[in-house]
C-alpha cells in the first residue's frame, strides 16, 4: 500500500453534511470489476446532468479543484452502505484525504484500508479550512500525518489526533494483510491444531465440481 | 470450573488465533465463499501485491447475481448484459488462476452461494464461514459463526485465512411455544424485525433459541438467521442438534464413518452452557405470530396480513412522520389501508431465504391445482441446480406450471435487479426474498415480503391474501 505521510495539494470545498455512499457512487456503477475508472463516476448525480454533460458550478469541475487531493466537507461524511466503491471512486479522482467534523464508522475503517487519511476536526476548524479551499488563492493546504497537523497556505497550522495504530500503518504503508501476515507461524500453528481438532474440515480440489457427482 | 460460554463465544474461542489488544483478534476462517460481485477487486490487490492465496482448497466460488435463470446451456455467453458477463468472466479467470474450487454456470451444482454451501456439506457446526455478502448469516442455521465482510476483508481472507475481528455483543432470541397453522420460520423472522428493528441488534450476534426454533427443519432455521442481518445482527445462530446432524449426514463433503461419529460428539458440546450470559434478551411467543407481509421499503416496516399500513397523521415525531410518508408514497399505499386485498402484479419465489425444497413444497402445496390469476406474472426460482432437480423429481414442476408459475433456473434472480429477472417501474411484488429497500427488485418496483405459501396465495389470487383462508 502507498504510505502517507505529508500531502501538499489543493483542497476543494464541499459544504454538505451527510454525504452519502450513494452520491459518492451511485449503485448502477457496481457492475464493475476494477478499483480503478471509479473517479469518474464520483458524485456522478451532483457533477453531471442529465446528459452527462458536466455542472459548471460543482466544485469538482471548476480550477483549481479539478485537481483536488483534499477534500473538506461536514458531518457524517460516508454514511450508507458498506461498500468500498466509494473510497475507491475518490482514491480514483484523487483524493487521498478528506476532512470533516465526524465520519460514518464504515467508511472511515475503508478509507485506512485503501491508504487514504480521514481527518476529524472540530467544527469550527473545519469552517476555517472550508472557507480557506474556497478561494483558489488559500486551497493549498499540508497534511502532515508525521507531525498530526494541516498547514494553512499562510502558514498558520492546525493540529488533529488520530490512533497511533492506524497513523503507524498509513505512515508505513502497511496494509492490515502484511500485519496479519508477519503471524505466519501462529497462523500455521492454529491451522495445525485446528486440523487435528476438527479432522473433518476438508478442502476441495478445484475442478471438484466436475467430478463430483450429486450426493 | 470455566466460565459457561454461549455457542457463539465457543466458536470464536476455537478459531481465535492471535489476540490484538483493543478488543480486536485475528480469526481463523474455515470456509470462504466468493461469487462475482465483491470479489474481483480483491484478486486485483493480491496480484498488485504479488501474494498468494493461502488456502485455495478452503475457498469456494460460484456465480450467482448477474446470471439469468433460463436458456443458458452456452455458460457465460448465454449471459446478455456486457458488464454482467464480464464479472462472471473475471471470476473464472481468477479461480482458475489461483487454483480456486469453482462451480460453472452449466453444473448441476450451481446455485445461490449460500444454498449450495449448506446442500455440499462445507457448512458445518463450529466452524467459520465468510462471504462478501451480508446474507453470510444464512449458515449460523448449523451452529456456525457465519457473517458478510467487505473486499478488503475479503483479499485479507484470501491471503492469510484469517479475519481481523472485534467481538461482538450477544443476543438471545427465544421463541418458546407452537406456532400456529399457516405460520412459517418466514413470519417468525419478520415478526422478530418489526418486533426490534432494522437496527435492533446492531453489534450484536443473534442467538435464536426456544422449542419454537428447535421445532424448525433445517431449511427454516436458514430462512431465520438469514434474516438476522435486517436487524443489524453482524450474524444469526442456531444451536446444532439431532435436526441439524441428520440434515448433514451423507452430504458430500459432510465427515464419514468414524470421523462423523467424532464429529458429531464434538458438535454436542457446541450448544450454550446453561448459564451463559447475553448481553440482551427478547422472548417471543410463538403463538402470538401471524402471517406477516411488509408494507413499506424496511423490513421492519411489516405487520399481520390481517393488518394495516399506519397512519402517518399519528405519528408525533416528525422524521418519523416523514419516513413513513415517504414509504407510503414509494409503496402507492393509502395511509391505514388494509394489507389484504392489494392487487399484485408479480410473484417472485425464490432467493437464499426461501428458494429450498421446503420452501418449494410449500408454495406447490398451495398453488397444486389452483391457476395463477389472471394477469399475474409468478415466477420460481429454484436456489439451486439441486434444489430444481429435487423439485423436478417430486413433481413440484408440474404443479407450478399447469398452474402457471414460470419454473426457471437458478440464480439470486428477482432478488435484486442485477440480472434480467426485474421488476418494472411501479410493479406491485409478493416476494419470498428478503429486502425490500426501493429500488431493490429494480428502479420504482414495489415489494412486499412473505412466506412462499403467503407468495403462493397472492399468485392464486391476484392479491395479498391470508393463506390461512385457502386451508383445504
Ligand atoms: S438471493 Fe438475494 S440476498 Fe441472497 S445472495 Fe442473492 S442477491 Fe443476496
Amino acid at each position: 500500500m502507498t504510505p502517507f505521510t505529508r500531502l501538499t495539494g489543493i483542497a476543494a470545498p464541499l459544504p454538505v453534511a451527510n454525504v452519502d455512499t450513494d452520491m459518492l457512487l451511485p449503485a448502477r456503477f457496481l457492475k464493475t470489476v476494477s478499483r480503478k475508472g471509479l473517479g469518474a463516476a464520483l458524485f456522478r448525480a451532483q457533477r453531471f446532468d442529465a446528459n452527462d454533460v458536466e455542472r459548471p458550478d460543482f466544485p469538482l469541475n471548476r480550477r483549481p479543484w479539478r485537481h483536488a487531493e483534499i477534500l473538506v466537507a461536514l458531518d457524517n461524511f460516508g454514511c450508507g452502505s458498506s461498500r468500498e466503491h466509494a473510497p475507491w471512486a475518490l482514491r480514483d479522482f484523487g483524493i487521498r484525504c478528506i476532512i470533516a467534523p465526524s465520519f460514518a464508522d464504515i467508511f472511515y475503517g475503508n478509507c485506512f484500508k485503501n491508504g487514504m487519511l480521514p481527518v476529524v476536526l472540530g467544527a469550527a476548524q473545519v469552517e476555517v479550512l472550508m472557507a480557506d479551499a474556497e478561494q483558489p488563492e488559500t486551497a493549498i493546504m499540508t497534511v502532515d500525518l508525521e507531525q498530526r497537523t494541516i498547514t494553512r497556505t499562510q502558514g498558520e497550522t492546525i493540529g488533529f489526533s488520530i490512533d497511533p495504530q492506524r497513523r503507524q500503518r498509513l505512515l508505513d504503508g502497511v496494509d492490515d494483510i502484511a500485519q496479519s501476515l508477519a503471524f505466519e507461524e501462529k497462523i500455521a500453528a492454529h491451522e495445525r491444531g485446528w486440523r487435528i481438532a476438527a479432522p473433518w474440515i476438508r478442502g476441495l480440489a478445484a475442478d471438484f465440481a466436475k467430478t463430483e457427482t450429486s450426493g | 470450573m470455566n466460565e459457561p460460554r454461549t455457542l457463539y463465544e465457543k466458536v470464536w474461542d476455537s478459531h481465535q488465533v492471535v489476540d490484538l489488544g483493543n478488543g480486536e483478534c485475528l480469526l481463523h476462517v474455515d470456509r470462504h465463499l466468493l461469487y462475482e460481485v465483491t470479489s474481483p477487486q480483491a484478486f486485483d490487490g493480491l496480484r498488485e501485491a504479488g501474494r498468494r492465496v493461502r488456502r485455495p482448497e478452503l475457498t469456494l466460488a460460484v456465480a450467482d447475481h448477474n446470471v439469468p435463470t433460463q436458456d443458458r446451456a452456452g455458460g457465460l455467453s448465454a449471459i446478455a448484459d456486457p458488464e454482467s458477463r464480464l464479472q462472471v468472466a473475471t471470476l473464472e479467470r481468477n479461480c482458475a488462476e489461483f487454483d480456486i474450487p469453482y462451480v460453472p454456470l452449466t453444473s448441476p451444482r450451481q446455485g445461490i452461494v449460500h444454498i449450495i454451501g449448506p446442500e455440499l456439506g462445507l457448512t458445518l457446526p463450529g466452524t467459520v464461514i465468510v462471504c462478501g455478502d451480508s446474507h453470510t448469516s444464512t449458515h449460523g442455521a448449523f451452529g456456525a459463526l457465519a457473517f458478510g465482510i467487505g473486499t478488503s476483508e475479503a483479499e485479507h481472507v484470501l491471503a492469510t485465512q484469517t479475519l481481523v475481528q472485534k467481538r461482538s455483543r450477544t443476543m438471545l432470541v427465544r421463541v418458546d411455544g407452537a406456532l400456529g397453522v399457516g405460520v412459517t420460520a418466514k413470519d417468525i423472522v419478520l415478526h422478530v424485525i418489526g418486533a426490534i428493528g432494522t437496527g435492533g441488534a446492531t453489534g450484536h450476534v443473534i442467538e435464536y433459541a426456544g422449542d419454537a426454533i428447535r421445532a424448525l427443519d433445517m431449511a427454516g432455521r436458514m430462512t431465520i438467521c438469514n434474516m438476522a442481518i435486517e436487524a443489524g445482527a453482524r450474524a444469526g445462530m442456531i444451536a446444532p442438534d439431532e435436526t441439524t446432524f441428520a440434515w448433514l449426514a451423507g452430504l458430500p463433503f459432510a465427515p464419514k464413518g468414524t470421523e462423523w461419529d467424532e464429529a458429531v460428539a464434538q458438535w454436542r458440546t457446541l450448544p450454550s452452557d446453561l448459564d451463559a450470559a447475553y448481553d440482551r434478551v427478547v422472548e417471543i411467543d410463538a403463538a402470538s405470530i401471524e402471517p406477516m407481509v411488509t408494507w413499506g421499503t424496511s423490513p421492519e416496516a411489516v405487520t399481520t396480513i390481517g393488518g394495516h399500513a399506519p397512519d402517518p397523521a399519528r405519528e408525533a415525531d416528525p422524521r418519523q412522520r416523514a419516513q413513513v410518508e415517504r414509504m407510503l408514497a414509494y409503496m402507492d399505499i393509502a395511509p391505514g389501508a388494509a394489507l389484504a386485498g392489494l392487487p399484485i402484479d408479480i410473484v417472485f419465489i425464490g432467493s437464499c431465504t426461501n428458494a429450498r425444497i421446503e420452501d418449494l413444497r410449500a408454495a406447490a402445496a398451495v398453488a397444486r391445482d389452483r391457476q395463477v390469476a389472471p394477469g399475474v406474472r409468478a415466477l420460481v426460482v429454484p436456489g439451486s441446480g439441486q434444489v430444481k432437480a429435487q423439485g423436478e423429481a417430486e413433481g413440484l414442476d408440474s404443479v407450478f406450471r399447469s398452474a402457471g408459475f414460470e419454473w426457471r433456473d437458478a440464480g439470486c434472480s428477482m432478488c435484486l435487479g442485477l440480472n434480467p429477472d426485474r421488476l418494472q417501474p411501479g410493479q406491485r411484488c409478493a416476494s419470498t426474498s428478503n429486502r425490500n429497500f426501493e429500488g431493490r427488485q429494480g428502479p420504482g418496483g414495489r415489494t412486499h415480503l412473505m412466506s412462499p405459501a403467503m407468495a403462493a396465495a397472492a399468485a392464486v389470487t391476484g392479491r395479498l391474501t391470508d393463506v390461512r383462508a385457502l386451508a383445504r
